[in-house]
């Protein structure tokens, strides 16, 4: 029947509950498994074919050939959406979605990832 | 002189209003947000509403009345204030008591309306013409049935004056439960008066953004506010002093610390009220309050009156 | 303050979730006029899909609109599959039918919410939207991320779902039944909420078919249209679900129609979970789509969506129209308005579920004196546009 102030057993009921708030950033959450945030590199694995930069909607990786043979990613985090394609196109593997989702800087510049390899050591003469 | 300045100033008056409207109106908002399963703000969100308004710019706008736009809060404020100066808080006597203050007090409470209407109503937005317009037109509707509920008590206590009032139920303890009805009907009618719960039409925020507020900024919102809370903090401290006259000559301290009790129990109330109602359209509130709310307050009416005859 | 004078609803107004404008002529608080004007969201998502490859495209056009991602992207991809003549595996239908069903429940709830919100009543936004981030982390969960899920490839699903999963979506699925029967009943029992959502916002059955209104909205009115039913696509051919429709014509009966439809969704999720096949989650779609044109059709939350793609033997589509069911609605919501409250404006827009994102699209540009259509490529459109705000003094380049 159709009366006012339906909800009120279970409005009074909900004082005694924990607050569903998530405090965030005194507690934080923690995403599940495979959640699309931030890309991981692996540039020894990385072959150079640059599928990759095809298939990306939004042209936010690059990969470069360094003088020396070692291939290096250049990932705008800001142009990137995360939709992890390339992550599926790469035939090597040498990319990965992790869980990191706090990429927020206050400078531009920051927002640019460039990884590569460590450069191999001469051998000794 | 001094002793009448520290009153209307200090205590009871501007200073211990002000604190115990921010008081209130965290306690709104914190059981307000505890019954929605929220977390709701720390206790000094009130005050740092407050000082972050304070230092704001304050804009007047180009077409707007300026000298009527800047005083419309503060008349608010005022006519609030003051009129608590009349409502006996501990103990059975009111500071300035005098025969027919009851009338005096819910006059006064009628103020901060008229307020609203006149700063909505110069401000020359169109939000805040139809918000002032609305403010005007549940005036008539709730007025009424205050009034009324608020008077029923007074019947029963033979006295137009609130120190009278609280008197006569001090000799005749529990006769304040004839009242309950009333008590009901003043609630929802307080509703009206405060702009909360199902009656904040005025101030519908997803229809005409703020209502008569919309082109106030910086100081003039923060005494707005402030009005705001003294209003509520007075509508409850009348109803408590009207319906809820127990307990008043223990002694001063504790009297007034179920002063506060009180209070905060009808502050909860409203507060409950809101959470768990929409909101109403004008119409349907001309035609609730004329409906529902009229007759059952001419029915406390009525059963006071037998009551008298009764008892004599 | 009875002479007329006109109120803007819009493009900012707090009851709006996205910028529209209504312009509302007003007598007292009665409505005697509407105009409405659209296109502030305009983002030239139809010409930048020509810019792009097949594979590309997929992502752009599931961001057309957040809460009704997966409609656009399965709709897209379902277009460039009949063109190419690809077949989908069973499994990988039953997984679009899940995460459909799983948006339309969070779409749904959310709808709930804001509509509470319209007409004050908060404590059901708070509670509605509390229960809806329970779909989310199942969303997360399977896909990756909360909202634009990113699980259709041309060909398939780029995910599988596990097993285990199971279980837990069927718990959660409990859960919420539980709390929407709780919602149904203040809906329907809850007098401030019954007097402000009825005889508000009416359409009779004809004005709303000759008006072409789609989707709950029409369906409030008593109109047995579901796309679902009558073209199915994806899995919904094998599932048994019941159409849901209502007579009272008005928000009540849009808010009624969705609720249960909500318990439909329930009801679907359930047998998806308990028949899906076992097999491939996609084949390999070829990079380049042959010549062919080709309209799919799809029953996003919102109604009945539509996209039409045109493919001409390249690695990018010749052409791609959308046209989203808020487009059908809104000249229903002229007539909706008229005889009405200031105070109903807010709740009968939100009624029809605006999605001004998914909305706004640009044709072609017709010059009015010359009176020929000229079709104005992207390079073309970039240029007019910086033009265009350069003479009025704002440089990008800086």
């Amino acid at each position: 029947m159709i009366r006012p102030g339906k909800m009120i057993a279970e409005v009074l009921r909900t004082i005694f509950r924990k607050p569903a708030t998530n405090l965030y950033p005194y507690e934080k959450l923690d995403m599940p498994e495979k959640f699309r945030g931030k890309l991981k590199f692996y540039p020894e694995k990385c072959i150079g074919c640059k599928l990759c930069m095809r298939d990306c909607p939004t042209n936010a990786i690059r990969i470069n050939k360094l003088p020396d043979g070692r291939f290096e990613a250049e990932i705008d985090l800001d142009k990137c959406i995360y939709c992890a394609q390339c992550v599926d196109s790469c035939p090597k593997g040498a990319l990965e979605s992790t869980k990191d989702v706090e990429l927020a800087q206050l400078e531009h510049n920051k927002l640019k990832l460039i990884i590569h390899a460590e450069p191999q050591k001469k051998p000794e003469q | 002189m001094i002793s009448s300045l520290f009153y209307i100033l200090i205590f009871p008056g501007f200073l211990f209003l002000s604190v115990f409207g921010l008081l209130a109106e965290y306690v709104d908002r914190k059981f307000y947000a505890r019954l929605q399963n929220r977390v709701g703000p720390p206790w000094f969100q009130p005050l740092a509403d407050f000082i972050k308004l304070v230092s704001k710019e304050s804009i007047i706008p180009k077409d707007a009345n300026p000298s009527m736009f800047q005083l419309a809060p503060l008349f608010a404020l005022t006519a609030a204030s003051v009129s608590i100066l009349y409502i006996p808080l501990w103990g059975i006597n009111s500071l300035f008591a005098f025969s027919g203050d009851l009338i005096v007090v819910l006059y006064l409470l009628t103020i901060p309306t008229l307020a609203f209407f006149i700063g909505g109503w110069y401000s020359s937005s169109l939000f805040a013409r139809i918000g002032s317009v609305r403010a005007v037109t549940q005036l008539f509707s709730y007025e009424v049935p205050l009034f009324i509920g608020v008077l029923t008590s007074a019947l029963l206590a033979d006295s137009w004056s609130l120190a009278g009032i609280a008197a006569y139920y001090d000799k005749h303890p529990w006769f304040w439960l004839f009242n309950l009805i009333g008590f009901g009907v003043s609630l929802t009618a307080l509703l009206g008066k405060l702009e909360k719960g199902p009656f904040d039409i005025p101030e519908a925020e997803t229809e005409i953004v703020a209502g008569s507020f919309v082109e106030y900024s910086g100081r003039f919102l923060a005494i707005l506010r402030m009005s705001i809370n003294t209003e509520m903090v007075v509508g409850a401290s009348l109803l408590a002093a009207v319906f809820l006259p127990f307990g008043l000559t223990i002694n001063p301290i504790a009297g007034f610390i179920l002063y506060i009790i009180k209070v905060l129990f009808i502050v909860l109330l409203l507060s409950l009220s809101r959470t768990v109602v929409a909101r109403l359209r004008i119409d349907q509130m001309i035609e609730f309050c004329w409906r529902y709310l009229m007759p059952l307050a001419v029915l406390q009416l009525l059963i006071n009156l037998i009551i008298k005859g009764v008892l004599g | 303050m009875s002479e007329e004078f006109r109120v803007p609803i819009g493009p900012q107004h707090p009851a709006l979730k996205e910028p529209a404008s209504f312009s509302i002529a007003l007598k007292g608080e009665k409505i005697i006029g509407v105009d409405v004007r659209l296109g502030y969201n305009h983002r030239g998502i139809e010409k930048a899909c020509e810019e792009r490859t097949y594979v590309q495209d997929v992502y752009l056009v599931e961001r057309i609109c957040g809460i009704c991602s997966h409609a656009h992207s399965t709709c897209f991809v379902q277009a460039v599959e009949e063109i190419a003549q690809i077949e989908v595996p069973k499994r990988a239908l039953y997984i679009r039918t899940l995460i459909a069903e799983l948006e339309r429940i969070h779409s749904h709830l959310l709808w709930l919410g804001v509509a509470a919100h319209e007409i004050g009543f908060d404590t059901l936004l708070m509670f509605t939207w509390r229960d809806r981030e329970i779909v989310m982390d199942i969303l997360a969960e399977l896909t990756g991320n909360r909202v634009n899920y990113g699980i259709n490839a041309i060909g398939g699903v780029r995910r599988d779902i596990g097993k285990d999963k199971a279980p837990e979506i069927l718990k959660k699925m409990d859960v919420l039944e539980d709390r929407t029967k709780y919602y149904i009943e203040v809906a329907t029992q809850e007098t401030t909420v019954v007097n402000r959502l009825s005889g508000v916002g009416k359409i009779t059955k004809d004005v709303a078919l000759k008006l072409g209104a789609v989707g709950p909205t029409a369906r409030a009115s008593g109109i047995a249209r579901d796309v679902r039913k009558y073209d199915p696509y994806a899995a919904y051919g094998e599932l048994s679900f019941d159409l849901i429709t209502d007579d009272h014509n008005d928000v009540y009966g849009r808010t009624i129609v969705r609720v249960k439809e909500l318990m439909q969704s329930y009801k679907m999720i359930r047998q998806i979970l308990k028949d899906m096949p076992d097999g491939p989650i996609a084949v390999k779609a070829p990079r380049k789509i042959p010549a062919g044109e080709a309209v799919s059709r799809y029953e996003a939350p919102r109604g009945e969506l539509m996209h039409y793609v045109k493919a001409n033997g390249g690695d990018k589509p010749d052409r791609v129209k959308v046209r989203t069911p808020t487009l059908a609605n809104i000249q229903a919501v002229k007539m909706m308005l008229r005889e009405m409250y200031l105070a109903d404006v807010p709740i009968i827009v939100a009624a029809i579920d605006p999605c001004f994102s998914c909305t706004d699209r640009l044709i072609e540009i017709k010059d009015l004196d010359k009176k020929d259509a000229q079709v104005i490529d992207w390079q073309s459109l970039r240029k007019y546009s910086i033009d265009w705000y350069r003479d009025r003094g704002i440089d990008f380049k800086k």
